[in-house]
């Protein structure tokens, strides 16, 4: 309709129409429908009710409407988890990753390319192996008496992941989530213009007033994506069940965890589907917090 | 465009709603005469790890055994065995989940105590009502209580798989360099931590091992809180009412706190998250003292051959005695000694396609000469007194179990609830052994309860 006239040319480029448009948009809208909105709906469902995995309450469940939310928030394990879970965003993606991806990134600039590609190839390789590998691999390092860590330090008796719970998850997603960061950023500094760097580095500008006032103006929308896109991934990461399954006594218990515990161990699926939607409320909140950010830049 | 999708998606949800739970009636005597059939049996059992004992007979034993058995009278079986060798938490949910979503083999190896709940989310049924008919010359063999376990509310589910009694296990090395007897028999608590504080001074050794914590799921309450609570003359479960934060509860958590407070035990261990396997390998590396645990233990655990952690020494180094009450007499029932039992169950799921030769393959798993074979030359506590007559005779830990543990041990309580409860016990041992006071965990121990059960059910 709109491309016959001369003004709607813009709104309809390709000259479809609005019928034939959502022909091709239909299948995967369908897709979208059948796997994202569905399941979101569904989970909205349960959540009002105290559907249980056996028991009476699997058989006839009943809708209680929004006790289960209330009951989450007053619940210690749901806060305590909630803490965890913010230290570990904090810790292992908003810190963590996104200073060594960057430091990578920066320092990467300037040496040798074969390096490079050798120094690249080994932090995606981290990030490209698969998770229950992955957690294999940790777990030996850190396991009591034969870990890999206890011996190359001589103090075989610490148990890593029991003793220190969170510093361990932390410091494993710091090293498996760096790739994404470090990519993102090596390209991102490769659009900062070079006569501006030459002419800091004739101005006598020191290295870390060269990144704050030339590099980072450039940058800061890729800084903004790279940390909301982390934040989110982090913030739903399931791998901690895999090292610690959210051990010693619910001391590294994030959200993801604790849901599927309550979920699946607990059988609990009502009460567990409404934490999934606080956490879904909460990835929400922080993306918002972000676009503002982003859009306040533009 | 956009609202309608939201509508029309609202709509299926709403239809759907309607599902959540529901369960589905068959006939009993449907494909009663196919001429093919298929079967799954599905066990939390895998050759060359959990339970490869089991696993190795399913295979090699009975698929063949009774796929022939069907081609005499004209059916073509095929059997498939579903192995897993997976945690018993993790092997009910996925049990559950099969259930829920009318898939899952045809017979499931389950643990009797996860029948209460699975009946009464409608996930199992009687076997009656699944193959109609359940006439059988093997009942008669199957002692009562040990039927017991396959009933709930009454009713029959499943055939039972055995069952099983809990001795305190000793090293006899170590008890020799402790200067300890080696015929070491208990009669008190004090003297488990007396033989403990013995056991101390030998380097690199953790005298006692008391299953705690969460990670160890329910291995901490039948290995640990059950057999204390039958040791302080109070049952978990008593009067319709699960006991709460009662003294014997306190007592049994001061336990806990003198075994882990006071560098008897491991508290690291406890929280590992393959703690369990861990304290099997230990004991057997001649690392810890004294463990609490099941025959299971000595059939399976530190068997030379077989076991998961096999000590060669076995029989020569690994002693055992009967888990003592708090103090003489002070048992349930006035008993100097207690223990806890339990045991799988084979069950029919109510969805099978072929009820009547579910059945029939059932009856074949349980036959005399099955359960002889299942064993393997090993000797264990069957289900059927005829084999158990005959294969008990050769090992002196299953006899001791049979003559002396049985006569005075005590099952779960089968109810739906009983789970949450055992959570809630885990829980309260998790937060001793992490260093709270027996009375802030007992407390917080029936806030739970209160929360899982309802006030109205705690004594």
């Amino acid at each position: 309709m709109g491309s016959s006239r001369p003004g709607g040319a813009g709104l309809d480029s390709a000259g479809l129409g609005v019928r034939r448009a959502i022909g091709f948009v239909a299948p995967a809208l369908l897709l979208i429908a059948v796997f994202l909105v569905f399941p979101a709906l569904w989970t909205l469902y349960i959540g009002i009710t105290n559907y249980q995995l056996t028991g009476p309450a699997a058989a006839n469940p009943r809708v209680v409407g929004l006790d289960n939310v209330v009951e989450a928030v007053r619940d210690p394990l749901f806060t305590n988890s909630v803490w965890l879970t913010a230290l570990f965003v904090l810790g292992s993606a908003v810190i963590g990753q996104n200073a060594l991806g960057f430091g990578l990134a920066w320092l990467l600039r300037t040496v040798r390319p074969g390096l490079r590609r050798t120094i690249e190839g080994l932090v995606l390789l981290s990030w490209i192996l698969p998770g229950t590998v992955v957690a294999y691999l940790w777990f030996a390092v850190l396991s009591r008496d034969t870990g890999t860590l206890g011996l190359l330090l001589g103090s075989p008796q610490t148990a890593w992941l029991v003793q220190y719970p969170m510093t361990s998850l932390i410091i494993f997603n710091v090293w498996r989530g760096t790739a994404f960061s470090m990519l993102l950023y090596s390209s991102a500094l490769a659009a900062v213009p070079p006569s501006q760097l030459e002419t800091a580095r004739l101005a006598g500008a020191s290295g870390r007033q060269t990144v704050r006032d030339v590099v980072f103006p450039h940058i800061r929308g890729h800084v903004l994506t790279n940390t909301l896109l982390i934040s989110l991934w982090t913030a739903n990461d399931f791998t901690p069940f895999l090292l610690t399954a959210g051990g010693p006594n619910h001391r590294s218990e994030v959200l993801p965890v604790l849901i599927y515990r309550q979920a699946l161990e607990s059988g609990q699926l009502g009460y567990a589907s409404a934490m999934s939607l606080l956490l879904l409320v909460g990835n929400l909140a922080i993306a918002l917090v972000y676009l503002r950010l982003l859009r306040r830049r533009a | 465009m956009r609202r309608t999708t939201v509508f029309g998606l609202l709509g299926v949800c709403a239809l759907l709603a309607g599902c959540l739970g529901r369960t589905q009636e068959g006939d009993q005597a449907r494909n009663a005469d196919a001429k093919e059939i298929t079967l799954t049996i599905v066990a939390n059992a895998v050759a060359g790890g959990k339970n490869a004992r089991g696993a190795n007979w399913l295979q090699n034993w009975v698929i063949p055994r009774f796929t022939e058995q069907q081609k005499a009278k004209g059916v073509t079986a095929t059997i498939r065995f579903e192995q897993n060798g997976a945690g018993d938490e993790d092997f009910k949910t996925k049990v559950a989940l099969d259930l829920k979503t009318g898939g899952g083999g045809d017979i499931i190896e389950v643990d009797g105590i996860w029948l209460g709940e699975l009946a009464q989310a409608g996930q199992i049924k009687p076997l009656g009502d699944v193959v109609g008919n359940t006439d059988w010359d093997g009942w008669n063999q199957i002692p009562k209580a040990v039927q017991g376990l396959g009933e709930f509310e009454g009713r029959r589910y499943g055939v039972p798989m055995g069952t099983d009694g809990r001795v305190l296990f000793f090293n006899k090395k170590l008890f020799a360099q402790a200067g300890l007897p080696v015929d070491w028999q208990p009669r008190s608590w004090r003297d488990v931590l007396d033989a403990g504080a013995k056991l101390k001074a030998l380097p690199g050794v953790t005298p006692i091992q008391l299953n705690a914590g969460t990670a160890m799921g329910e291995a901490t309450t039948m290995q640990g809180v059950l057999p204390l609570l039958a040791g302080t003359g109070r049952p978990i479960h008593e009067n319709g009412k699960w006991q709460g934060d009662s003294e014997q509860v306190k007592d049994v958590l001061e336990l806990y706190r003198e075994v882990y407070g006071g560098g008897l035990g491991d508290p690291v261990l406890q929280q590992e998250a393959k703690g369990r396997d861990r304290s099997f390998a230990l004991f057997s590396e001649n690392r810890i003292g004294i463990l609490l645990e099941s025959d299971y233990f000595w059939r399976s655990v530190v068997e030379p051959k077989n076991g998961v952690a096999k000590m060669p020494d076995r029989d020569t180094a690994v002693g055992w005695a009967l888990v003592p009450a708090r103090q003489p007499g002070a048992g349930v029932g006035g008993q100097d000694f207690v223990s806890m039992s339990g045991g799988g169950v084979r069950v029919v799921n109510p969805n099978t396609r072929y009820p009547r030769q579910a059945w029939e393959f059932l009856q074949f798993l349980n036959s005399a000469e099955a359960v002889k074979e299942s064993l393997a030359g090993a000797a264990q506590l069957t289900q059927r007194q005829d084999v158990n007559d005959e294969v008990l005779a050769g090992d002196p830990m299953l006899t001791f179990v049979a003559e002396e543990v049985l006569p005075i041990t005590r099952y779960r309580p089968g109810l739906a609830d009983y789970p949450k409860v055992s959570a809630a016990l885990q829980q309260a041992t998790a937060d001793v052994v992490a260093g709270k006071s027996p009375d802030e965990a007992a407390k917080a121990y029936r806030a739970a309860l209160v929360k899982a059960v309802g006030e109205g059910n705690v004594g």
